[in-house]
């Protein structure tokens, strides 16, 4: 659905999603690195379970939310994305604790 | 100026209490046309809490006795908001995700709990009131009931008749069923003047002129204004509320609080702040500290969910803090519905209250509220 432009040099970072080995880039926010990866489903409604992807990519619409590190609910295109983090789809509402 | 036609019933303010007696109206069969401002309106019905909350109401606290008839007026409407609830899904189309079953109060002291306790047995033994079926848990009937409630709560007092909406989808549910029924609504209409006349009122908005046979003024902190020009003294205050709502969680909350509860959608709410400041509407960091602090006090799993808005909003509160229903002597035919428990009574207002105004006479518990009342002097 998507593709990265050229190279332009920036360092790869290795991340995880949903268990399985990814690539990222340097500067990648959350949600631009699963998009790069071919993941345009991030979570499910918290409300109707219907699947839900990035739609603003500026901190808006909560779309984009991800567990992150085992932290739900987290704003994938607000989040940079750090070597190693381990992200999970968010499969509707968040249980608090997780 | 535009000629905005003729209608039998002008519902001037298109809130929660506005919008049921137009549903109300309508239901009826009678030609109903409703009017409201715009969107930077001070508009109390996005400041509600969305409780159906019976516990409490009828007392008042600043005259140390119980109101009968308010407290029977919110138990007769809450009795009904079931059937309301069920019938109005059916009219509009739209949920609003009504969950009867009773709601609490908690204390974080054991002199709170006592003088909530004693509040609400004095409103139950009132003459004319009677029991709303009030208990006190505490302990592991209190956690068995609220398993994440967390140590400091001491106790609560219990409902069975509270319960709580989704109340922007009640909103918009009575504007949709009202309009299925055929009533108008004229948004971005503000009344600026209402000028009696010979076979009923034109109202005269930026929209243009609509003339109509009777009125029903029920437009929040904008009524005093004009309830004077069909003769009638309203007195109001604004009393500004903060609400905070978090992520949407997954469901822990069985009941509401009447501070806190989890929406239908998983979002938890927190609010109960009372503050006057007059027509200052803005959110201050302060009072949304102290709600939140307050709300992981009762429920410490909250201390890691996420607040994702915070908004304040004008609600309305008459001098003795009950509503108003009355009719013009002067002007007959133009009535003031005023309240600050429009969600609670919407079921009332609706079933209940509309009725009376297409026959033309209040009665029962919607009599007992004129505006007389603030006419006269206070004792020295």
């Amino acid at each position: 659905m998507f593709r990265r432009l050229p190279d332009a040099g920036e360092a790869t970072l290795p991340f995880t999603i949903d268990g399985a080995p990814a690539m990222g880039r340097q500067g990648d926010s959350v949600a631009a690195a699963l998009l790069a990866a071919g993941h345009p489903v991030f979570r499910q409604s918290a409300v109707t379970g219907s699947d839900r992807g990035p739609y603003c990519m500026m901190g808006v619409c909560f779309d984009c939310l991800v567990e992150i590190d085992g932290v739900g609910n987290r704003q994938g295109c607000m989040t940079l994305l750090r070597a190693g983090m381990a992200i999970r789809p968010q499969p509707g509402k968040r249980l608090l604790g997780r | 100026m535009a000629d905005l036609g003729t209608t039998d019933f002008a519902v001037i303010g298109g809130g929660v209490v506005g919008a049921a007696i137009a549903y109300g109206l309508a239901r009826q069969g009678e030609q109903v046309c409703l009017l409201d401002e715009g969107d930077i309106a001070h508009r109390a019905s996005r400041a509600n809490f969305a409780l159906v909350c019976v516990q409490g109401k009828g007392w008042l606290a600043e005259q140390d006795r119980a109101e009968p008839d308010y407290a029977g007026l919110t138990r007769s409407s809450a009795a009904a908001w079931q059937d309301f609830a069920t019938e109005l899904e059916a009219a509009s189309g739209v949920a609003v995700s009504y969950a009867g079953g009773g709601g609490f109060s908690l204390a974080l002291s054991e002199p709170a709990l006592a003088q909530r306790q004693a509040m609400l047995e004095r409103l139950d033994a009132t003459p004319g009131v009677g029991s709303a079926g009030i208990e006190v848990l505490r302990g592991n009937a209190l956690r068995d009931a609220l398993p994440d409630v967390g140590p400091e709560v001491v106790g609560g007092t219990f409902c069975p008749l509270d319960g709580h909406v989704n109340s922007p989808k009640l909103l918009y549910a009575l504007h949709a069923a009202s309009q299925h029924l055929g009533a108008r609504f004229l948004s971005s209409a503000t009344v600026e003047q209402i000028l009696p006349a010979a076979a009923g009122f034109r109202l005269v908005t930026p929209a243009g002129t609509l003339t109509a046979r009777r009125i029903v003024i029920s437009a929040g902190l904008g009524s005093t204004r004009l309830a004077a020009m069909v003769g009638l003294h309203a007195p109001l205050r604004p009393v500004k509320g903060t609400i905070m709502v978090t992520e949407k969680l997954a469901p822990f909350l069985r009941y509401p609080m009447t501070n806190l509860r989890q929406t239908n959608e998983g979002g938890v709410m927190f609010g109960g702040s009372t503050e006057d400041v007059g027509h200052d509407d803005s959110v201050g960091l302060g009072v949304s500290g102290a709600l939140a602090a307050r709300a992981v006090r009762m429920f410490p799993r909250l201390g890691s969910a996420a607040i994702v808005r915070v908004w304040s909003g004008l609600r309305i509160m008459s001098p003795d803090g009950l509503p108003v229903y009355d009719e013009s002597p002067r002007h007959p035919g133009a009535f003031l519905c005023l309240c600050h428990s429009g969600v609670t009574l919407a079921a009332a207002h609706a079933l209940r209250l509309a009725p009376m105004l297409a026959g033309g006479r209040l009665a029962g518990h919607f009599a007992a509220f004129p505006t007389a009342r603030f006419d006269v002097p206070a004792a020295a």
